[in-house]
């Protein structure tokens, strides 16, 4: 962009302009993506829509594409997920604001020299170890004996989720934090606050939108994770919002159809393709309303 | 904490309650640190857990050898094979489109609408979830273009789903360069590809590098999409890129893990430390290869 400002007098030979060609593609292959994605799962959603009606789908509370009879009512799923990324949303939000607060508020040498290398290195834990660690540690050794539930249960997926989460809310939060002008904390200081009222009154408010943000994006994330919830909250597809209950997400209906030995043409195969439009429609959603929100914090300053 | 303001009607006091409004502070502070104390004891509990049940099964025979059905003889040498000929190959995908595409957004683009569109869908690529990919790659790759469930189609979808990440970090590197930098070039009678390339490039290397390693640690610990796609669990051959079926490191342990027994539980835990070693050697790669790259820069 702010090379065009410098004009050349000479024409620009057709070299530079097949590498500007070759760049433009680079950049427009995305595009593509886009529109291959949504084209397939609108013409395969169609499909799914001939067999069962788009109304009981959306609206019905039982799920069972295994056992007859066969029942396609989403919200099932829906639920699921949500409750899953609710709970992650409890765990992750106060840990993620938290560490950010400390990060870009408190932050000595000695307390971000321990903060910054544990948010990067669980943010860089693939998610399936995760999983991993729900089904092996957290549901049997601690979950179990606390709270009675099962190997599978919504709140272990939760748990794991908010962990996974956590690196992302604290990171788009500091950054928020620091965007706001220290005059605005030198003012409060100089009326006589003391810091946690900077921080409480001044900080926070003035970094909503960059807060509001950062969990609407773990939010979008929670929902689309796949291998840290698919091992933690089990495959039973129900209508509930009972956290110490076995659940099934959207993410892992997908996983399971892909692994069973279902065909290609059938009805449950097709329905995967629905689920999987509703969970792209959820993320795309939450992501533009993240975007709005950081545009917001953006400009503010 | 309505002590704090001075409210019309009362009488503002110079401190008052500083004690107690102090404490607060205090006890926030606590708190934070709590949050962070919560999140070291989660992470040391997530790695012993890993190690203490993983590290029994983790010896030469279990890298070196094949998958068998006893999970005292298995093995995952075509996993682990399958994952790093899978990281070399989204790596060496991701290089030059991200690269072209950050190159284009950052340095050619014209401020307008198209523009706009593509780095508006760019950001919204990164937060679409990783298994919608999947089903994009099992169409595409596998049926369409009838590649089938090989490495190659499994690569390809992974290099869609970081690109958007290596494209926002390379345009980062590359706004970070000072625009005299530019201005030079263009001094010397570069023309705008030689000045990118012979100016502006070098500069911004470390950071795209960085950010195009650790895309690639991202893609080594991937397994949604490559459910999706159809990488087989159960591999006895070294993995061709074009033909054949493939298994990868995490696709393993999903495949070990949601079996009960003891004994898959561990061979699952040793393969995922196989994978956190195989991540942390990237981190030490995009390390080094900053240092490197940066030893000539001085701005």
């Amino acid at each position: 962009m702010a090379a065009q400002q410098i004009q050349l007098t000479r024409r620009r030979p057709w070299s530079e302009r097949i590498i500007e060609l070759l760049l433009f593609a680079a950049a427009a292959l995305g595009i593509l993506t886009t529109i291959g994605i949504v084209v397939i799962l609108v013409v395969q959603t169609l499909q799914f829509f001939q067999i069962v009606n788009p109304i009981d789908f959306l609206t019905g509370t039982v799920w069972s594409a295994s056992i007859q009879p066969y029942k396609f009512g989403v919200l099932a799923l829906v639920s699921g997920t949500l409750l899953v990324a609710i709970i992650a949303m409890l765990i992750g939000t106060p840990l993620g604001l938290l560490s950010a607060i400390l990060l870009s508020e408190y932050s000595s040498n000695r307390v971000r020299n321990v903060v910054k290398p544990v948010l990067e290195t669980i943010a860089g834990i693939p998610t399936i170890v995760l999983g991993f660690f729900a089904i092996n540690f957290l549901s049997p050794e601690i979950l179990q004996p606390l709270f009675g539930v099962g190997l599978f249960s919504a709140l272990a997926g939760g748990i794991v989720v908010g962990i996974l989460v956590t690196p992302l809310i604290a990171s788009i939060s500091e950054d928020a934090m620091r965007a706001v002008p220290r005059g605005l904390r030198e003012g409060a200081y100089a009326m006589g606050a003391t810091k946690f009222e900077v921080v409480r009154k001044v900080v926070l408010p003035a970094a909503v939108s960059g807060v509001m943000a950062s969990i609407i994006l773990a939010m979008s994330r929670a929902v689309g994770e796949t291998m840290a919830v698919v091992l933690a909250v089990g495959t039973f597809p129900q209508f509930s919002f009972n956290p110490l209950e076995s659940v099934q997400t959207m993410t892992a209906f997908i996983v399971q159809i892909v692994q069973g030995e279902t065909s290609q043409g059938s009805v449950q195969f097709l329905s995967l393709f629905a689920v999987a439009m509703v969970l792209f429609v959820m993320t795309f959603a939450l992501n533009i309303v993240s975007a709005w929100f950081v545009r917001r914090y953006r400009t503010a300053y | 904490m309505t002590t704090a303001t001075a409210t019309p009607g009362t009488q503002p006091r110079f401190e008052p309650a500083l004690m107690r409004r102090k404490m607060n502070g205090t006890i926030f502070y606590g708190a934070c640190l709590l949050a962070i104390a919560i999140l070291i004891l989660a992470l040391i509990a997530l790695l012993l857990n890993v190690v203490v049940v993983g590290l029994p099964w983790l010896d030469p025979q279990f890298i070196t050898g094949m998958p068998s059905r006893r999970p005292t003889q298995t093995g995952v040498f075509p996993a682990l094979i399958g994952s790093i000929q899978l990281a070399l190959i989204v790596g060496a995908i991701t290089f030059p489109i991200g690269i072209g595409a950050a190159v284009y957004l950052a340095e050619y683009a014209p401020d307008n609408r198209i523009t706009r569109l593509l780095q508006t869908n760019i950001s919204n690529l990164a937060g679409v979830p990783s298994i919608i990919y999947g089903i994009f790659g099992l169409a595409v790759f596998v049926r369409l273009l009838g590649l089938g469930p090989v490495l190659f189609s499994g690569a390809a979808t992974l290099a869609l789903v970081i690109l958007p990440l290596v494209i926002i970090a390379s345009i980062e590197a590359l706004k970070a360069v000072p625009q005299a930098q530019r201005e030079g070039a263009y001094a010397l009678g570069a023309s705008q590809w030689q000045m990118v390339r012979g100016s502006v490039l070098p500069a911004a290397a470390p950071g795209i590098m960085t950010g195009i390693i650790l895309a690639m640690a991202r893609a080594i610990g991937e397994a949604a999409p490559l459910v999706v796609i159809g990488a087989a669990t159960f591999v006895t051959s070294l993995p061709q890129p074009l033909q054949g079926g493939f298994t990868v490191l995490p696709i393993q342990v999903f495949n070990w893990a949601q079996r009960p027994q003891a004994d898959f539980q561990g061979v699952a835990a040793a393969a995922i430390i196989v994978i956190l070693v195989l991540i942390f050697i990237l981190n030490l790669l995009a390390l080094i290869v900053r240092a490197r790259l940066s030893r000539h820069i001085q701005w």
